[in-house]
C-alpha cells in the first residue's frame, strides 16, 4: 500500500449553495479535508447528501460558493479554459451512468486518441499510438481490433466503464474521481471493475476519490472513509474504524442498510 | 416442504427473439418452475442472461420482437400461455399477474398527479369505478403501506426515488395479483430506500395483497434477504433452483459458485478477500454453443463438458442444477480452490 504523508488535494471551509431566498439549499457545508497521495478514500452517504455536489466541485464542474481547494499545496486555480485544462490532465473522472458519459458522435478511436493527444502524444508515429491504445484496452481486458471503428453506444454496460478506465490508464491522472461507477452494472462486471481500479492504483500511483452510497463497497476499496450526511461530513477515519467501528449514528444506520448474509438483517429501522 | 397449493406454474417455456436479419434468439429455453403460494422466487445472473425476458414472458403478453414458441404458462391452474393477446391485457394482467419493470419509476406521467394513473389503472379493469371510491381504495392502500396519502395528489417530480418505487409497487398491487414480478425495483435507490423498498415486499407477502412474489435482480444478498428459493439463470436456462440458504452458502453449479464470489458485504474479513469475478461474457445466443453453455467459462471444464448436453439433475428437497458433475464432485471441487 503506498502511504506516503503528501497532501494531495485539500479543501478547507468548502460550501456550495444552490437558489437563493425560499428555494436556498444548503447543498454542502463548509467542510474540511486532506486526501493523501496514493490513497483511496471513500465519500459515503444516502442520495441528497451532497456527495455529487462536493465532486463536481473537486472537478471544478461547478463554482464554489465559499471556501477553498488545494491541489497538491497550492491554491487551485481554473480561472481560464487553459488552466482549466491543465487541471483537468491531473483530475479525472468516472461518472455512474456510462450510457450517458460519451459522446455518440465520437468513435473508441477518438476517444482513446483525444488522452493521448492530451498528454503530449500529438507527435506520435501512428504505430506508436496504435501500440498504445491497444495496451491500454488489453489493460482492462478488451480488446483493440474490436473496439476499432465501433462507437461507444455498442458497447454494454460494463464495457463502456472499462473503456472510461482505459482512458484514465493512457492520462494516468494524479486524481481519480469515481462516482458510483459501479451502482448501474450488474455485480459480476462490479468485481471486475474494482479490481481493475485498484491495479490502476498500484500501477500509477493515483489518488482515488470513491463516492457511493453502499458502505460495503466502500469497506472494501478504500483506505479512509468520510461519511457525509446532509452536506457535512459526520465521521471520517481508516475503513477498519469508521466501519467496524462506527461512532455516529449515521454511519451506523448506512452499515445496518446494507443486506447482510452472515447476520440477521433488521429491517424495523427505516 | 411443498405444502401450499401452487400458484405459478411454467412448463418447459421457451420463447424467442426474431431480429430484423430474420435469426431467432431463444432468450427463454425450456424453464419449468413453480411458484406456491405465499412463497417467493428469486431470480439471479448477469446481464444478459435472460432474466428480464422471461419476466415478459411469464406476463403471456407477447409483442414483436418477442415471439411466443411452446410451453404451458398455467396460473391457479389457468392456462394463459396461448391467449389473444388483448384478452391477457384485460383479464390476466394487473389482476393475475402484475410486472413491475426495470426503471418503472420513471414511467409515471410527470404532467399528472399519482391519482390520476391510478384513476386510469382501475378503470380498465373496473370499469364505472368513481373517482371517489378510487381515491378512497388508493388511500387505504397507501396508509396500509405506510406511505403518506399526500402522494396521490402530488405530482412524480415532487416524489424522492424511494417513494417514487413505493408508489409504483402500491400501484401494481392495487388489483391484488396473484403473482407480482418485479424486475430489479431497488437497483437505482440508494441502500436506505432499498430497504424501505424490500421491507414494502415483505409487508404485500405477510398482509396477502399478493399471493406470491418473483423478485429478480443481480443482487444476492437481496435475494438471500426477500426471498424463499432463488433460481439462478445463465443463457436462457436454469442452471440451478435452491432456498435462499443453500444457494448462497453451498451453491452447486459452478456459475453459481462464481456469483457467489462477488458478493460484498460490510462484515468483518471482508478486506482480505480477493473478490473472484467470472472471466469472459455468456455466449451469443443466436447461436447457443452445443453441450453446456457455461464450459466456455467454467473453471472446472472437462472436454466432456461442450459436447454432452447437460440436463437439470434433481437431488433432495427439490433442488435442481444443471452440470455433469455429482454434487459431491462439485464440492470437492470448491474446497480443493
Amino acid at each position: 500500500m503506498v502511504k506516503s504523508k503528501d497532501v494531495c488535494l485539500s479543501g478547507a471551509g468548502l460550501t456550495k449553495v444552490y437558489g437563493f431566498g425560499r428555494t436556498r439549499t444548503l447543498a454542502v457545508d463548509h467542510v474540511d479535508f486532506s486526501f493523501y497521495e496514493g490513497e483511496v478514500v471513500s465519500i459515503v452517504g444516502e442520495s441528497g447528501s451532497g456527495k455529487t455536489t462536493l465532486a463536481k466541485m473537486l472537478l471544478g464542474l461547478t463554482n464554489v460558493t465559499e471556501g477553498e481547494i488545494y491541489f497538491q499545496g497550492e491554491k487551485r486555480d481554473i480561472s481560464t479554459q487553459r488552466k482549466r485544462r491543465e487541471y483537468w490532465k491531473n483530475t479525472q473522472a468516472i461518472f455512474q451512468d456510462p450510457f450517458s458519459s460519451y459522446n455518440i458522435f465520437n468513435k473508441i478511436d477518438t476517444v482513446l486518441l483525444d488522452c493521448i493527444n492530451m498528454r503530449g502524444g500529438r507527435g506520435f508515429s501512428r504505430e506508436r499510438k496504435f501500440e498504445m491504445m491497444t495496451e491500454a484496452c488489453s489493460f482492462v481486458n478488451l480488446k483493440f481490433e474490436e473496439l476499432t471503428n465501433k462507437y461507444p453506444f455498442e458497447l454494454s454496460g460494463g464495457q463502456m466503464q472499462r473503456l472510461m478506465i482505459a482512458r484514465v490508464f493512457l492520462l494516468k491522472p494524479k486524481i481519480l474521481l469515481a462516482d458510483e461507477p459501479t451502482s448501474m452494472i450488474d455485480a459480476c462486471s462490479r468485481a471486475t471493475i474494482l479490481d481493475m481500479l485498484m491495479q490502476l492504483r498500484s500501477e500509477i500511483g493515483m489518488t482515488i476519490i470513491f463516492i457511493t452510497h453502499d458502505i460495503g463497497l466502500a469497506y472494501y476499496v478504500s483506505d479512509s472513509v468520510y461519511i457525509m450526511e446532509h452536506g457535512k461530513f459526520v465521521e471520517s477515519g481508516s475503513a477498519d474504524q469508521v466501519i467496524l467501528h462506527p461512532k455516529a449514528a449515521y454511519t451506523q444506520r448506512l452499515i445496518n442498510d446494507v443486506p447482510k448474509i452472515y447476520e440477521e438483517w433488521d429491517l424495523s429501522t427505516v | 416442504m411443498d405444502m401450499g397449493k401452487t400458484i405459478l406454474e411454467v412448463n418447459e417455456l421457451t420463447t424467442r427473439y426474431i431480429t430484423r436479419f430474420g435469426e431467432s434468439v431463444y432468450a427463454v429455453d425450456h424453464v419449468s418452475l413453480k411458484v406456491e403460494e405465499g412463497k417467493s422466487l428469486g431470480i439471479a445472473g448477469e446481464s444478459g442472461c435472460g432474466k428480464s425476458t422471461l419476466a415478459l414472458s411469464l406476463m403471456g403478453y407477447y409483442f414483436p420482437p418477442l415471439h411466443y414458441m411452446s410451453g404451458a404458462i398455467l396460473i391457479d391452474g389457468r392456462n394463459i400461455s396461448g391467449m389473444n393477446p388483448d384478452d391477457v391485457r384485460k383479464l390476466i394482467l394487473g389482476k393475475e399477474i402484475a410486472y413491475i419493470p426495470q426503471a418503472a419509476m420513471n414511467a409515471l406521467n410527470p404532467t399528472q398527479k399519482v391519482i390520476r394513473f391510478i384513476e386510469d389503472v382501475i378503470q380498465v379493469h373496473d370499469y364505472g369505478a368513481t373517482k371517489r371510491d378510487i381515491y378512497e381504495r388508493a388511500r387505504a392502500l397507501f396508509e396500509k403501506l405506510g406511505l403518506p396519502a399526500s402522494v396521490l395528489e402530488k405530482y412524480p417530480v415532487e416524489l424522492s426515488g424511494g417513494m417514487k418505487q413505493r408508489t409504483v409497487i402500491a400501484i401494481s398491487v392495487l388489483l391484488s395479483p396473484k403473482v407480482l414480478i418485479a424486475d430489479e425495483p431497488s437497483s437505482a435507490l440508494d441502500v436506505t430506500s432499498q430497504k424501505m423498498v424490500i421491507k414494502m415486499f415483505r409487508q404485500l407477502m405477510n398482509d396477502g395483497l399478493i399471493g406470491s412474489l418473483i423478485f429478480i435482480t443481480h443482487e444476492l444478498p437481496l435475494l438471500y434477504n426477500v426471498t424463499d428459493d432463488i433460481m439462478v439463470m445463465y443463457a436462457g436456462q436454469i442452471v440451478e433452483r435452491a432456498n435462499a440458504k443453500a444457494a448462497v452458502f453451498d451453491p452447486l453449479h459452478p456459475y453459481s459458485k462464481g456469483l457467489m464470489g462477488s458478493i460484498i458485504v460490510p462484515e468483518e474479513g471482508l478486506r482480505n478477500v480477493k473478490l473472484a469475478a467470472i472471466p469472459g461474457v455468456p455466449p451469443n445466443l443466436k447461436n447457443p454453443p452445443s453441450g453446456c453453455r457455461f464450459a466456455e467459462r467454467c473453471k472446472y471444464v472437462t472436454p466432456e463438458c461442450r459436447v454432452t448436453t447437460v440436463n437439470l439433475r434433481e437431488i433432495e428437497d427439490g433442488r435442481t442444477y444443471r452440470c455433469i458433475f455429482s454434487e459431491n464432485e462439485l464440492r470437492e471441487a470448491y474446497q480443493n480452490g
